[in-house]
């Protein structure tokens, strides 16, 4: 197992200048990298051919300590920056990592055409119920009554399921995981990226600093703890109540269909067009 | 093909898009405004024959960060917009400034600000092209008058912008973008096409912003091997952020550098009648059309005026410009807008009388007007 660490490290980790990295102690952004590296090794796909591209925050920051071609765009943007990057060269394994306020407030409208157009991408979005980055402020995910740093007296507005979202929108692939999940959690990014069209893995993850800490929610530690406490699979929630799924984090795979390949189909375009002219 | 150029009748945007297939785009995406949608329709029947991509985007912010990933991939990419959609591309225009993405962003302009006028001609927008997106950086803009210039500019803006790793942004407007005129379409082998400078070194020799003379790093394409990280934060020569006031210096003032350099290159201006000129207009966009009829029509009245066409806004040609200024008793500066290259035409020479015509009524501004300027000057 050591050896295996080393060797993963060694083989996908940039060596030159980028550590120690910018995250804070016992933040879920590094398990999250951890399970993206493995799942990444456990495809064996080439180094050349992987893009990973980010937006803006603290999840934004994970592909400059990763030895792929790597971008970090603007905030919100990532995925357009990948459509034009898949489109232009579909041989490319193209992924993005985003944060819940990156992917799905000032980034949202492209999140949802995203997943609609089903171009083959692997949207992997760390949702810490919060923006960090900047201090802390609510995002589209930062539950009813919470406080943040925009919400002193508790947050009045509702928020997100990014998951269920995307599955509303027509991604192929969508599911749902956790920084305590580990194992799982490897397998469903693993998942992602191996899809052909568009697929999402949400991934619950701990700021205990601009979320846990405000809301009382303890260290690192405790709020895994939460996490495992609150979690249940996909199909036991099948049998569930709308009241006993209350605060509950559904986790594995929501949507896994087959839709016509957009890179395939614009193919057909081409050749269609290239016999009329 | 044919050795021969080919006589066709095009409209100002059809000819922006044969311009930018010659010129070897095959990349767009975009999102429909008047007057710039047909550039983008014309793309999604072109583009595919010629094994390339269209795309419409959700918006034009998605739409400039999916030509700046087509670009990185190695794509030759185009956007196409109006002055709202142009006012959403900025913060990914800056994004390609900074990141040195080759990419062109045609702005048929049209009266602003806000929705504006719809689809009123106007030239409001060329401090936007210059200064738009936030922060100090380097940008070309290029501005056309004809159906022909249309198509030669498009090959320019192409070629600079693969040249100097520079966005290079076509500012048109409602009365070019919608003319119909004869143009004659060079044959493809007579039409320089410039590509970027690729990495000729071992992927691991490879330093992605390295400086040159020239003040241009080669650009490796995602996918060849050469893997590196590409941010819009400010970075080292390694392409990694950086906050070392030496390293920020050396990266900022490269950035200028470059287009310094290529000065000569870049600043374009073509002159009518000058050689004896004793008053001069210096016009731009579809304002130097009425610009070329009213110098001819005060040369009938014995007034030796001339004219000196802008095709680069900026850098502002002021090489180009100076001379004219000379030369000439007084200058007038037409324009659609409210003074915009007027005071850059200013600055070139404090002592120079400078005569304006400004409307922003949404309406052309004609030969006769500047005729009758002339004739006063
Ligand atoms: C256009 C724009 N607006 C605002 C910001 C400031 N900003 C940077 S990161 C961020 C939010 C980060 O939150 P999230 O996306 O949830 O990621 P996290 O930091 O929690 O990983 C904001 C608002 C920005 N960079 N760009
Ligand atoms: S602020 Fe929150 S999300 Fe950002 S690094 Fe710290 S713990 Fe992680």
């Amino acid at each position: 197992m050591p050896e295996k660490v080393e060797r993963l490290r060694h083989d996908y980790l940039r060596h030159d200048k980028k550590f120690p990295h910018v995250w804070c102690p016992g933040c879920g952004n590094g398990i999250v990298l951890g399970a993206l590296i493995r799942a990444i090794d456990s495809l064996k796909l080439e180094k050349d051919e992987l893009v990973l591209a980010s937006g803006i925050g603290c999840a934004g920051r994970m592909p400059v300590y990763v030895d792929f071609n790597t971008l970090h765009t603007t905030h919100g943007r990532a995925l357009t920056f990948a459509t034009g990057i898949k489109l232009a060269n579909p041989s490319l394994n193209v992924l993005t990592v985003m944060g819940d306020g990156d992917a799905t407030a000032i980034g949202g409208n492209h999140f949802i055409h995203a997943a609609r157009r089903n171009l083959d991408l692997t949207a992997i979005i760390i949702n810490n119920q919060i923006y960090g980055m900047t201090g802390g402020q609510y995002s589209p995910t930062t539950p009813y009554g919470s406080k943040a740093a925009t919400a002193a007296y508790g947050h009045i507005e509702h928020a997100f399921s990014i998951a269920e979202l995307a599955v509303t929108a027509g991604a192929s692939f969508v599911a749902r995981g956790t920084v305590y999940h580990v194992p799982l959690l490897d397998k469903l990014i693993a998942q992602g990226i191996s899809k052909k069209g568009f697929s999402v893995i949400e991934i619950i993850s701990n700021c205990h600093i601009q979320y846990g800490r405000r809301n009382k929610m303890g260290d690192p530690v405790t709020m895994m703890q939460g996490f495992k406490d609150r979690a249940v699979t996909v199909e036991k929630a099948a049998t569930l109540s709308a009241e006993e799924l209350h605060d509950r984090i559904t986790i594995g795979v929501l949507t896994d269909v087959d839709k016509p390949n957009y890179t395939e189909e614009l193919q057909k375009i081409r050749d269609i067009a290239k016999d009329k002219s | 093909m044919t050795e021969q150029a080919t006589r066709q009748v095009l409209q100002g945007n059809e000819a922006i898009v044969e311009g930018a297939l010659a010129a070897g785009c095959r990349f767009f995406a975009g999102y429909p405004i008047t007057p710039a949608s047909e550039i983008a329709e014309l793309m999604s029947l072109r583009l595919p024959a010629a094994g390339g991509t269209f795309i419409q985007m959700e918006d034009e912010i998605a739409s400039m960060g999916a030509v700046i990933g087509a670009s990185l991939a190695g794509v030759k990419s185009l956007t196409a917009t109006s002055g709202p959609g142009f006012s959403l591309m900025q913060e990914n225009l800056g994004y390609a400034c900074v990141a040195e993405v080759p990419c062109v962003v045609v702005n048929v302009m049209r009266a602003g600000p806000s929705t504006g006028l719809p689809t009123s001609p106007a030239q409001g927008d060329v401090m936007q092209a210059r200064w738009g997106t936030h922060g100090d950086h380097p940008i070309i803009v290029l501005s056309v008058s004809t159906v022909s210039d249309c198509f030669d500019i498009t090959v320019h803006a192409f070629n600079l912008s693969e040249k100097y790793r520079v966005p290079v942004i076509i500012l048109s407007d409602e009365v070019v973008s919608h003319t119909r005129e004869a143009v004659f379409l060079p044959a493809p082998e007579k039409i320089e096409v410039v590509e970027r400078i690729r990495p000729s070194v071992p992927p691991e020799w490879y330093i992605p912003y390295e400086d040159n003379s020239r003040g241009v790093p080669a650009m490796a394409v995602l996918g060849d091997g050469y893997r590196h990280h590409v941010t819009g934060l400010i970075h080292d020569n390694k392409g990694f952020p950086t906050d070392r006031p030496e390293e920020v210096n050396a990266f900022q003032r490269r950035q200028f550098r470059k287009i310094t350099n290529g000065f000569y290159e870049i600043q374009m201006t073509k002159s009518f009648m000058m050689e004896d000129a004793e008053v001069a207009v210096i016009a731009y966009g579809s304002v130097s059309r009425s610009a070329l009829h009213a110098i001819k029509a005060a040369r009938e009245k014995g007034v030796k005026a001339g004219l000196l066409q802008l095709i680069t806004l900026f850098p502002f040609p002021k090489r180009n410009v100076d001379p004219v200024l000379r030369q000439c008793r007084a200058v007038l500066v037409p324009e659609m807008n409210m003074g915009q290259i007027s005071r850059e035409v200013k600055r070139v020479n404090l002592s120079s009388k400078v005569v304006t015509i400004n409307r922003v009524d949404g309406q052309f501004i004609t030969p006769t007007e500047i005729y009758n300027k002339l004739l006063s000057m």
